[in-house]
């Protein structure tokens, strides 16, 4: 069991994890998906039983970067066995791109306590920015991202006024009336292709065309391995960014105002301020990354930008563990990929979904992987 | 023809048609703000027990016709004695299985709500599922009488009217049994204080049970309500309900009867304002109606009745 805690254990534990994701992108049967669902299930029931998780987990803890590199080998390692495989390299930047998503929403919600009901209404907002820019404008495509980003800020200074005002539920009920308005708002639209929706052109950076499969040495490369590429880059930054907000001052900011705004406020941190910051960088990401989605996809449609949606990204922050970037990523993994490869039960998949949600949050209300609180060192006065 | 009549029998239609629409989202409010003050949630499946409400009225009806029932007086009030039963048992049931438990355990409120979020997909799906046939709209039979009063060149339905006034009377009748009886004094005094209530000899989980099979039913009586008047219910008719029947409690201030009934009322008139005042297209109508609860909860946050409440430290 120990050996779990080293450099070895974490190595064979990422190769693991690499040939089991790699093993169920590819399975084709429900059988062989279902065994290898409940595979992963056992594992992970057996691995918190005898102890192994938290051997593994202290291992990470002591090995960190060596851990990092070790996860990202992995992710390239399955996206290189997956090359030519249009619909799972899809699949698995679909996965990455909901991963930098929530990572937006962990910064609003994760680190400051705000709610957001809307994040898929965030999300679309970058994408028909990068839908309606990349038709009627000649803007590079990298800028069109960004504007993307500023776009889902703007849009969210609308609403900072009712955002500041509220709490709870009264703050809930805020992003979620906005989450149905813009819905309605991109259904009905003509300028934005109404309910059918609107073609977006697919990505071209400094010429490179990201919607031309790729041939090295007469070996055929899917073109999503470009988006995958751009999305893995994109998610390293994300992660990097969220990282540094989180041990920074600006993070130490923000969990006083998620914890007690009230007590946060006594001792002169400015909430306004924190929230309007953290309200800010969270949509920034959103909105770019919703852009990216839209470029990948190449069509988007007021149905990609529900309510619906706007859960499923809060659903995967809860699941994963509120705050948990580790968490977002595994959350994220399962809600994606689960009900793609349930096609066998696809009449069931959301109530089979569903019903998993509640059960975990029954029995794992912190969620799969609990977010590590920062550790102030402990003084002699506090008795140790 | 005479334009400027046409216009006026259109407009009282489209005030009928937004006081309906009113009394539903009333209806469904009055839920929200029933469990909120009980138990300080929010239990987002509340939509969706609107949908199985009216789903199994449907059920029921095509049952007893089925069986050769024909008098519509009857029909009518075994649907709805079938209805409220079955949702207020599921009202129940998740009181007892999920949500007390929760509440005992001190669960995060997000938790509960996304639990109860969790909740409205498996019911929405299981009708979907389950029901004959479920994922396209179902046909809701005609129980009402169909005639008019003509008053001018405007018909008035007499369903209208007979939806209207029994919604009305659900909604007092609720006040009453809150306000009046014995068994209203012991769900305020839940609302109130736990810990007291259960001092002075309150059973806490049976007001809450009982609290939850009352809201519950109201919003079987509201998906009954919506199936007579638009003739049709289809599986996803609870979600855009719910969200506007939280809205609704929300802006008009949780907790609060008069609030829920308010807030109904204002976002059927705003939809209808929009429909019948605005030079903008009709689509717009939920457009304008939630901007408008963005900027009056911005202007009164805790709702347009406040909530009292100080803050603790």
């Amino acid at each position: 069991m120990k050996i779990l805690s080293n450099k070895i254990g974490i190595f064979a534990a990422t190769a693991v994890l690499a040939v089991y994701v790699a093993s169920l992108m590819h399975a084709e049967s429900q059988l062989t998906v279902g065994i290898l669902s409940v595979l992963f299930g056992s594992a992970w029931f057996i691995g918190d039983k005898t102890g192994a998780s938290q051997m593994l987990d202290k291992g990470i803890k002591e090995n960190g970067r060596f851990s990092s590199t070790m996860f990202l080998a992995a992710i390239i390692g399955v996206a290189i066995y997956l090359h030519d495989d249009h619909f799972n390299l899809l699949m698995l930047t679909t996965v990455m791109v909901f991963v930098i998503a929530c990572l937006g929403l962990n910064i609003q919600f994760g680190y400051n306590g705000l709610l957001n009901f809307a994040g898929a209404a965030f999300f679309g907002a970058g994408g028909y920015t990068a839908a309606v820019l990349t038709q009627n404008t000649q803007i590079p495509h990298l800028l069109i991202l960004l504007i993307g980003g500023i776009v889902a800020i703007l849009i969210g200074f609308i609403l900072i006024l009712p955002v500041l005002r509220t709490r709870g539920h009264y703050a809930a009920v805020v992003t979620i009336a906005f989450s149905l308005l813009f819905r309605t708002l991109v259904e009905v639209s003509p300028a934005l292709g109404g309910a059918q929706g609107s073609a977006v052109k697919g990505l071209n950076i400094l010429g490179w065309e990201f919607n031309k499969n790729i041939d090295i040495a007469g070996l055929d490369i899917s073109f999503y391995m470009n988006y995958f590429v751009l999305a893995l880059i994109l998610l390293l930054i994300a992660i990097a960014f969220s990282k540094a907000i989180e041990r920074s001052w600006i993070g130490l900011n923000f969990d006083t105002v998620r914890l007690d705004e009230t007590a946060a406020a006594c001792f002169g941190v400015n909430i306004k301020r924190w929230k309007i910051t953290a309200f800010a960088m969270g949509n920034f990401i959103l909105g770019l990354i919703g852009a990216f989605y839209a470029m990948m996809l190449g069509f988007i449609a007021p149905n990609n930008f529900t309510f619906g949606d706007s859960l499923i990204m809060v659903s995967i922050i809860l699941l994963g563990g509120i705050g948990s970037i580790p968490g977002i990523i595994l959350a994220s993994a399962i809600v994606i990929i689960l009900p793609e490869k349930l096609q066998g039960i696809q009449e069931y998949r959301f109530l089979i979904f569903a019903v998993g949600v509640i059960l975990i949050l029954l029995f794992r209300p912190n969620g799969l992987i609990k977010r590590k609180m920062r550790q102030f060192p402990k003084t002699k006065a506090q008795g140790e | 023809m005479d334009g400027s009549r046409m216009d006026l029998a259109l407009f009282s239609q489209y005030i009928v048609n937004g006081l309906m629409q009113g009394m539903v989202y009333a209806l469904v409010a009055v839920g929200f703000t029933l469990f909120f003050g009980v138990l300080d949630i929010i239990k987002f499946s509340h939509g969706d027990v609107l949908t199985v409400g009216a789903f199994s009225g449907l059920t029921a009806y095509l049952a007893l016709s089925g069986m050769g029932l024909s008098n519509p007086v009857v029909l009518l009030l075994l649907v709805i004695i079938f209805a409220l039963s079955v949702t207020a048992l599921l009202g129940m049931v998740v009181a007892k299985l999920l949500i007390i438990p929760l509440k005992q355990a001190r669960a995060p409120a997000l938790n509960i709500l996304l639990i109860t979020l969790m909740l409205g997909t498996v019911l929405r799906e299981t009708v979907r599922l389950f029901f004959p046939n479920g994922s396209s709209s179902k046909a809701f039979p005609t129980l009402l009488p169909t005639g008019g009063i003509d008053i001018g060149s405007f018909s008035l339905r007499i369903d209208s009217v007979m939806l209207f006034v029994a919604g009305a009377l659900i909604i007092v009748g609720t006040h009453f049994l809150i306000t009046k009886t014995k068994l209203g004094l012991a769900i305020q005094a839940v609302a109130q204080d736990e810990e007291t209530s259960k001092l002075m000899g309150i059973n806490f989980d049976s007001i809450v049970l009982i609290t939850f099979a009352l809201g519950s039913g109201i919003a079987a009586i509201a998906g009954i309500m919506n199936g007579l008047y638009y003739n049709e219910i289809n599986f996803s008719m609870g979600l855009l309900l719910g969200a506007v029947g939280f809205s609704a409690a929300i802006i008009g201030g949780l907790g609060n009867l008069y609030g829920a009934i308010l807030g109904g009322f204002l976002f059927a008139g705003l939809q209808t304002f929009a429909v019948v005042a605005l030079p903008i297209p009709t689509a717009y109508k939920d457009v304008f109606a939630f901007a408008v609860v963005i900027i009056l909860i911005a202007w009164r946050p805790t709702g347009l009745i406040a909530e009292k409440y100080s803050e603790r430290v």
